[in-house]
């Protein structure tokens, strides 16, 4: 069981052998990296190239570990209760199962991926330590330990919106995926365009990279934004003469809205335009 | 077998666990790398370090460790390194054509290596601006921002990566330099500052008094609600407003706009340089409508925390003498009202723009420390956490 990255992701190396280690370990990979560069992607690309189920866990501010391992619908039980439900007699009815117990429970080894795991509260994590370590917890209603039948590739993705405890980095891999290099970024804007002409790819990624080069830029363009651009190029028809004068100094890039999210950064764009600012 | 290894990241105060060393051993027996050292330092990289901030630092001791030039002293001078601040502090020097052809008359590249080597074990201190050592803006062919033209890049911008081993790269490096920053990180370290409380409308599901009523009840369901949590922290601000303050407008707006965003009971207040009998709302209509200090100690109960924002940096007379203000003749001086301030409100900080490591250089600075019994902290995010954690201790008074 090898990942090599698929026929729509392109992972580095280092990723391969991150992704790798962690299924031969047996360990969650937590991965981190700039917004855009293909967290949560990777989870699937795995599940897609080796061809498992994925079950996902969406993380939210809101969100509590329990909830990842099952939910007693408590008010679901008194209604039947009081409505005099059959139902009601077998609790296990009331427990709705979690994307960790689907994982666990399955018949043949799933990725499971946990998505964003700094949106949720300080001691999220924390919580689920016994769970990652030994892939086992105990539900209390039904009173049994649940065991997982085939420890899950477990792919933790995290946007640093706060540091994760120790205790809990402790027990994964970690992997940064860093902003790819003109080589790789070229072979994955190969994967989403395969007909797109070599010279506006090499001119857009010209102006694309002197864009990420602007200091003080609040938010950098990343990969997801690139490719967007790209579509956009494409769509717009632009031919290459036209893109070889555009240039970051000139204030022409086509579709910048594209590229830059934020108006501080537009702003900083006119102005490095205009000329007067160094 | 890397036991050394572990050893030197743990000295140099990278977070390791023997719970992660096993993990590495028991990923080179899996005989994962093809037995070649690219593979290796991934691996250790995946299984040892678990925070980006770390990469840089890693791959600097991954160089020296696999090369052979481990020592304990090494250690020490690489931690010279990998400050930063030092490095980023000194400007480009200009040189004359007589000193730029002295530089062009030494060695090659090869030599500059070597002599390197011997120099980051020989260097001691710090150093700037001499032509041996290892420094900045000087003109020995090492070091950063000053002109050789051979000379060999040590942190600071890169403008050319022709390094051979993916860790000489160090492309990490900026992810080490302490978090950025921005309004968002602002808040996150504000939300350490809360104090939760019910109140107002009645909007959560109150299941304890719920289950007890509806039992009362004979079973059928009565159901009880209760407001839900609110932040009640409140909390006071106090500017320090032109002069030595201008370079720092950028990052007090920020701090502005997340405290504003963050806390619903914000109060806020411009001072110049010393807090007095007054303090103002509007910087434009600051003459004839500032408030009393006074006021504001009647006004505010003791529960309110303060966090002072200014550089601290004034001549001494300016907090310690009657008159000492440049603005007008104050009655009172500046150390008067700091004390009146700290003794009527528990909960008080003072955050500094000026970075700590220029603290000890300015004496307003270490006076006005005093008076907020040392909780002073600077404007970092670091900084901003430990004053909130400060600000929300039972216990009171020193850091």
């Amino acid at each position: 069981m090898n990942f090599k990255g698929t026929n729509n992701y392109v992972a580095s190396k280092d990723l391969q052998m991150a992704v790798n280690a962690a299924i031969s370990l047996q360990k969650p990979l937590l991965i981190k990296g700039e917004p855009g560069t293909g967290k949560t992607l990777l989870a699937f690309e795995v599940a897609k190239s080796l061809n498992k189920k994925i079950y996902t866990w969406h993380v939210k501010s809101t969100s509590k570990a329990q909830q990842g391992l099952y939910e007693y619908d408590a008010v679901a039980r008194l209604r039947d209760s009081q409505l005099g439900d059959e139902k009601v007699k077998d609790i296990a009815h009331y427990i709705n199962k979690g994307p960790v117990w689907n994982a666990f429970e399955s018949e043949e080894q799933v990725v499971l991926l946990i998505d964003e795991i700094d949106k949720a509260d300080i001691e999220f994590p924390n919580d689920l330590l016994l769970e990652l370590d030994k892939m086992e917890f105990y539900c209390y209603e039904l009173q049994k330990t649940i065991i997982a039948k085939h420890r899950p590739i477990i792919i933790i993705t995290s946007n640093n919106e706060r540091d994760l405890p120790d205790a809990f980095l402790r027990r994964c891999f970690f992997h940064f995926i860093s902003f790819p290099d003109k080589e790789i970024m070229q072979a994955i804007v190969d994967v989403h365009f395969p007909n797109i002409g070599s010279k506006l790819v090499e001119e857009a990624m010209r102006v694309f990279y002197s864009l990420r080069d602007v200091n003080n830029l609040k938010k950098k363009p990343s990969t997801s934004e690139l490719i967007d651009w790209l579509r956009l190029l494409q769509l717009g028809g632009l031919d290459v003469s036209e893109l070889k004068n555009l240039s970051i100094h000139k204030g022409n890039i086509p579709f910048e809205g594209a590229l830059l999210k934020n108006e501080q950064d537009a702003l900083l764009l006119k102005v490095l335009s205009r000329g007067n600012f160094r | 077998m890397f036991l050394n290894f572990f050893y030197l990241l743990k000295e140099n105060d990278i977070p390791v666990s023997l719970q992660e060393y096993l993990s590495l051993l028991e990923a080179t027996q899996y005989g994962l790398p093809n037995n070649n050292v690219d593979d290796f330092y991934s691996l250790c990289k995946i299984t040892l370090i678990k925070h980006e901030q770390y990469f840089d630092k890693f791959d600097v001791l991954f160089g020296a460790y696999f090369k052979g030039v481990q020592r304990i002293e090494l250690a020490d001078s690489l931690k010279r390194l990998f400050d930063e601040d030092w490095i980023r502090k000194n400007i480009n020097r200009v040189f004359t054509e007589e000193e730029k052809a002295l530089i062009e008359s030494m060695g090659g590249m090869d030599k500059l290596m070597e002599r390197f080597k011997q120099l980051l074990e020989e260097q001691k201190e710090r150093h700037e601006g001499g032509n041996k050592w290892i420094g900045t803006g000087g003109t020995s062919p090492f070091g950063n921002n000053g002109y050789n033209p051979e000379g060999m890049r040590i942190g600071g911008e890169s403008t050319h990566k022709k390094a051979v081993k993916v860790w000489e790269k160090r492309e990490y490096q900026n992810l080490d330099n302490g978090v950025e920053l921005n309004t968002r990180n602002i808040k996150l370290a504000l939300k350490r500052l809360r104090l939760w409380a019910r109140e107002g409308a009645l909007e959560e599901l109150d299941l304890e008094t719920t289950i007890k009523k509806t039992a009362e009840n004979a079973g059928m369901l009565n159901i009880e609600m209760v407001p839900s949590k609110k932040n009640h922290v409140k909390v006071l601000l106090f500017f320090d407003v032109g002069g030595s303050m201008d370079p720092y407008v950028e990052t007090c707006s920020e701090l502005f706009s997340a405290a504003k965003a963050q806390f619903k009971h914000l109060e806020f207040f411009y001072f110049h340089n010393c807090i007095y009998e007054g303090v103002w709302k509007d910087n434009k209509l600051r003459w004839g409508n500032e408030t009393p200090t006074m006021e504001i100690l009647h006004k505010y109960n003791t529960s309110y925390k303060v966090i002072i924002i200014g550089d601290a940096s004034m001549s001494p007379y300016e907090v310690v003498s009657v008159g000492g203000s440049v603005d007008y003749n104050n009655e009172e001086a500046g150390a008067v009202w700091i004390q009146r301030i700290t003794n009527h409100f528990q909960h008080c900080v003072w955050l500094n723009p000026l970075e700590d490591v220029f603290w000890e250089h300015t004496q307003s600075l270490q006076i006005i420390k005093k008076l907020m019994n040392d909780r002073m902290y600077s404007l970092t995010i670091d900084g901003i956490s430990r004053a909130m954690t400060n600000l929300m201790s039972k216990k009171l008074q020193t850091k």
